[in-house]
């Protein structure tokens, strides 16, 4: 029965009351029942604690803060726990991130406490709100201007979430403690209730901090909506109402435990409890997209938003896809403000979502955009989008579905572009071997046939010929990437297919660092027309090492592809290659964890066994050890050197940028600078954990005090962040 | 939706079901989803299953590219490969697919977040498939052996290719 309960309290927070009710009911009959149980959620909250499971701890805290109110737990103990939690305000040396927790889980309780633990201890409470009040107030918020999604304070602010946290229960306490939001089951029992004996909460002594604590990233509270957005409709509460928090934190908890299933969490979320008195389809959108947009990362993978939101609207025809097409609009009227790696997955939420109804959008209410530089905001944002639309149709289809005015914003055909296929490219050097090629590769040729065919190709780079000739020769690979890749150009498989079947002839003309950045020179000019095929080209070369993700990086910086560069296909390629860096690590440090683990078993199993022949095994297993420690090394090595690489070329275009501004005279905040330093944000964002330990690096190699304060201010909100 | 009640199902398991698959011969449809030439019983299909990272998608319509489903798939993790099935006779697409993803985790999220969802204005159906038998083989090696040293190869194809049915099914529609 216990470990029902427990469980609940975990599993369905937003269902919290009704669980302690039941737990009060039981306890009004029961006492050491009620004993029990507290000690149980005391020792989970420790646990909770200790493995860095803040999310649940909170709910945790709630929930223990709710059985005052069902007569379980005495208040004045329940006080004494927040006076310990507020006293972490307190601690010296340890990240603002811990104390900011605990000061959380004090007044994220308080919606449902308050009212009681003021009428029993005012004069304690007014103490830890006094203590509270001064940390909150020379706490550093350096860390804000990173986590919010418009850099706007119109038309609502985005604030720390601590502080939004904060103004909103001091209206509460001003209101004296009237919450009229939260059901509250157990008054109904009350008669039963307050003859229980209630329970002293152990004291409570926060576990200590330690170097392997981390704690919850600090988060920006996103507001899209207010009451002017549904004047129709019933009220929506303010900003820095108690309700208005306790309606998102029931709706995000919702997500939290239905995520999974989307016709679940939908109808959850629908059949929200007190839906007549709040403009519930607002809540639920603002809620979703808070997720969506969420800063570093949303709580659950991007598509499951998609997903829930089609299911949304699927469940309330009538009343959802208009909230959601007003949000649309209302997200692309305030573009001009809003965080790149918001904006990228507004593409990618928009254009599948579209998908899904048969691409209908009144496009000509954003002709607005059309009349705009290319470069800002809105008209990037529609192109972006038809391109995604694009890849998940076909071209006529998005020729189709736009007005023509619209024209100029839709993607190129995806059609391949072969540098020798026409009269004109006669006089093209190594035309004639691009012919020989294209016919042996119809013949099915051998790695060997190309290799001989090639052999015959001058080096533009040198006079005299190498002997052996697989020194960096741009012509040759020249010759073969177009030629291949043209033939291959039907299919993403046909293309796949070309390259392990030449591999070996990749792996020779790509051996050197210049050969692979030109592969990927010509790669992109036979597919530029085709971003989704070079992100997907890229991907192969790299897991079958025709390039490294070093030699990417190197290309995105270079200057053939400045032009695209604020393309959201150039970023996703980035990341996607960091992200198989990463995992790369990831799987070889595993590979030696586990050969460790089988080295102490095998020790063991000798010991007990006292066999000589696990002698010689071990003696393999060792060097397997040693070698696999090697891979680590290196791989962690190349690692950090990819980041260090794209840091050093961030800075590089950034600086060049700025004194070019200097020099001209001109403003700094170009739409180009606005993309490049929120992209700079993201890679800090995107890749957190690991760039953690570059730290020290970091500072004294490239985030130097000498560095412009604007890109400066990048680093050091980063460092904020968990400082 | 029960499987057995999908006729386009020619699931994937055996070496000869692969090339079925690649031809499209739909005599060979199975009115049970449960693959007869499977070489263990059902038990062990259906441990086999839990463990995969492939999916069968069916319902698609005929002119449904690769380039689409690359596009919907990603968005759920990085898809090892994608193979269409086709219509025995006319080497044409005929409505439905396999994707393979590296990880099962991202397979995980396409059941759960595509499935019953549109593509190419059609409500799409993904369900769990056995996977090549080869590749099954590879996640098997011996004890104690590393496998090829090279980074990031345990994806690389080149390894499965060789003398498999696979690579001439590939080589069938690649270069001409």
């Amino acid at each position: 029965m216990q470990k029902i309960y427990e469980s609940s309290a975990r599993l369905l927070p937003e269902k919290l009351t009704i669980y302690t009710t039941l737990v009060g009911l039981l306890n009004a009959r029961n006492y050491n029942f009620g004993g029990e149980f507290v000690e149980a959620m005391i020792r989970q909250l420790k646990e909770s604690l200790k493995a860095n499971n803040y999310n649940e701890a909170v709910y945790l805290v709630r929930f223990l803060s709710d059985l005052v109110n069902c007569h379980v737990i005495a208040a004045p103990s329940m006080v004494a726990m927040f006076e310990n939690f507020v006293s972490v305000t307190q601690e010296e040396d340890v990240p603002q991130v811990r104390r900011d927790w605990y000061v959380y889980a004090f007044l994220s309780s308080l919606p449902w406490v308050g009212k009681e633990l003021y009428e029993k201890k005012d004069a304690e409470m007014d103490r830890i709100f006094a203590n509270t009040e001064s940390y909150l107030k020379r706490r550093q918020k350096t860390h804000v201007p990173m986590l919010q999604v418009w850099t706007a304070e119109k038309p609502h602010p985005q604030e720390e979430y601590l502080d939004c946290l904060w103004a909103q229960i001091q209206k509460l306490k001003k209101d004296r403690w009237q919450e009229r939001h939260i059901l509250r089951p157990y008054l109904a029992f009350d008669s039963i209730l307050c003859e229980a004996l209630q329970h002293n909460l152990p004291p409570f002594t926060p576990p200590p901090h330690t170097e392997d604590s981390v704690y919850p990233m600090p988060r920006v509270i996103f507001r899209m909506f207010d009451y002017t957005d549904d004047p129709e409709g019933p009220v929506m509460p303010g900003s820095h109402s108690v309700e208005r928090f306790v309606i998102e934190e029931n709706l995000h908890c919702i997500i939290k435990s239905h995520w999974k299933e989307r016709k679940t969490c939908a109808a959850q979320l629908v059949s929200y409890p007190g839906k007549n008195k709040i403009p519930l389809n607002y809540h639920i959108v603002e809620v979703i997209f808070a997720e969506l947009f969420q800063l570093p990362a949303p709580p659950h993978i991007d598509v499951m938003y998609t997903t829930l939101l089609i299911e949304l609207c699927k469940l309330q025809p009538g009343s959802l896809p208009q909230v959601l097409a007003q949000a649309t609009e209302m997200l692309y009227m305030r573009l001009d403000t809003m965080n790149t790696t918001c904006v990228d997955r507004f593409i990618n939420w928009f254009s599948h979502h579209l998908s899904n109804f048969q691409f209908r959008w009144s496009w000509e209410d954003w002709s607005d955009c059309l009349t705009q530089d290319p470069e800002s905001p809105k008209p990037k944002f529609v192109r972006e989008v038809l391109e995604k639309c694009m890849r998940l149709s076909y071209h006529q289809r998005i020729l189709d579905i736009v007005p023509p005015t619209f024209s100029a914003l839709c993607p190129a055909n995806p059609t391949c572009i072969y540098k020798y296929g026409d009269e004109s490219s006669n006089s093209l050097p190594g035309h004639s071997v691009a012919l020989c090629l294209a016919v042996a590769f119809k013949s099915k040729a051998t790695n060997d046939e190309i290799f001989s065919i090639l052999k015959d190709v001058p080096n533009p780079n040198q006079d005299d010929d190498d002997d052996e000739g697989f020194s960096f020769n741009p012509l040759k690979i020249e010759v073969f990437v177009q030629t291949l890749l043209h033939l291959a150009a039907k299919s993403f498989s046909h293309s796949f297919s070309a390259l392990a079947k030449f591999h070996e002839v990749f792996k020779t003309l790509a051996e050197s660092d210049e050969g692979k950045l030109h592969v990927l020179r010509v790669m992109f000019e036979v597919w530029r027309n085709h971003p989704q095929m070079i992100a997907v080209l890229v991907d192969k070369m790299i897991r079958t090492q025709i390039v490294d993700c070093a030699a990417v990086a190197n290309w995105i910086f270079s200057s053939e592809l400045s032009r695209d560069f604020t393309r959201l296909f150039v970023w996703e390629i980035l990341h996607s290659t960091i992200r198989k860096m990463n995992k790369h690590v990831l799987k070889i440090q595993k590979e030696l964890e586990e050969a460790k683990e089988k080295l102490a078993r095998q020790h063991k199993r000798r010991s007990d066994d006292d066999d000589r022949s696990s002698d010689r095994k071990d003696g393999a297993l060792e060097e397997q050890i040693e070698r696999l420690q090697e891979k680590v090394e290196s791989a962690q090595s190349e690692q950090k050197n990819l980041f260090l690489v794209i840091f050093q070329r961030f800075i590089m275009i950034l600086t060049e940028h700025l004194v070019r501004c200097e020099t001209d005279g001109t403003s700094v905040l170009t739409p180009w600078y606005k993309n490049c330093i929120e992209r700079l944000q993201q890679i800090f964002l995107q890749h957190h954990q690991i760039i953690q330990q570059y730290m020290v690096t970091l500072e004294n190699l490239l985030f130097t005090a000498e560095l412009d304060p604007h890109i400066l201010a990048v680093f050091q909100q980063f460092c904020a962040l968990q400082a | 939706m029960d499987r057995k009640q999908l006729p386009s199902r020619c699931p994937l398991g055996t070496v000869s079901s692969d090339l079925r698959i690649l031809q499209g011969n739909s005599s060979l449809e199975l009115s049970e989803y449960w693959d007869r030439q499977f070489d263990g019983d059902n038990d062990d299909q259906e441990k086999l299953l839990k463990e995969s990272s492939t999916l069968y998608v069916g319902n698609l319509s005929f002119r449904t590219t690769e380039e689409q489903i690359y596009e919907l798939f990603s968005r759920c993790g990085a898809i090892k490969h994608v193979f269409m099935g086709l219509d025995k006779i006319k080497k044409k697409a005929c409505g439905f697919c396999f994707v393979e993803y590296y990880n099962r985790v991202d397979a995980e999220n396409a059941m759960w977040f595509l499935n019953g969802t549109r593509l190419d204005d059609r409500i799409i159906h993904t369900d769990w498939d056995l996977g090549f038998r080869e590749h099954r083989q590879y996640g098997h090696r011996p004890e104690g052996q590393v496998r090829n040293a090279n980074a990031f190869c345990e994806d690389f194809d080149v390894g499965r290719g060789g003398s498999g049915k696979q690579a001439q099914a590939r080589d069938r529609r690649g270069i001409h």
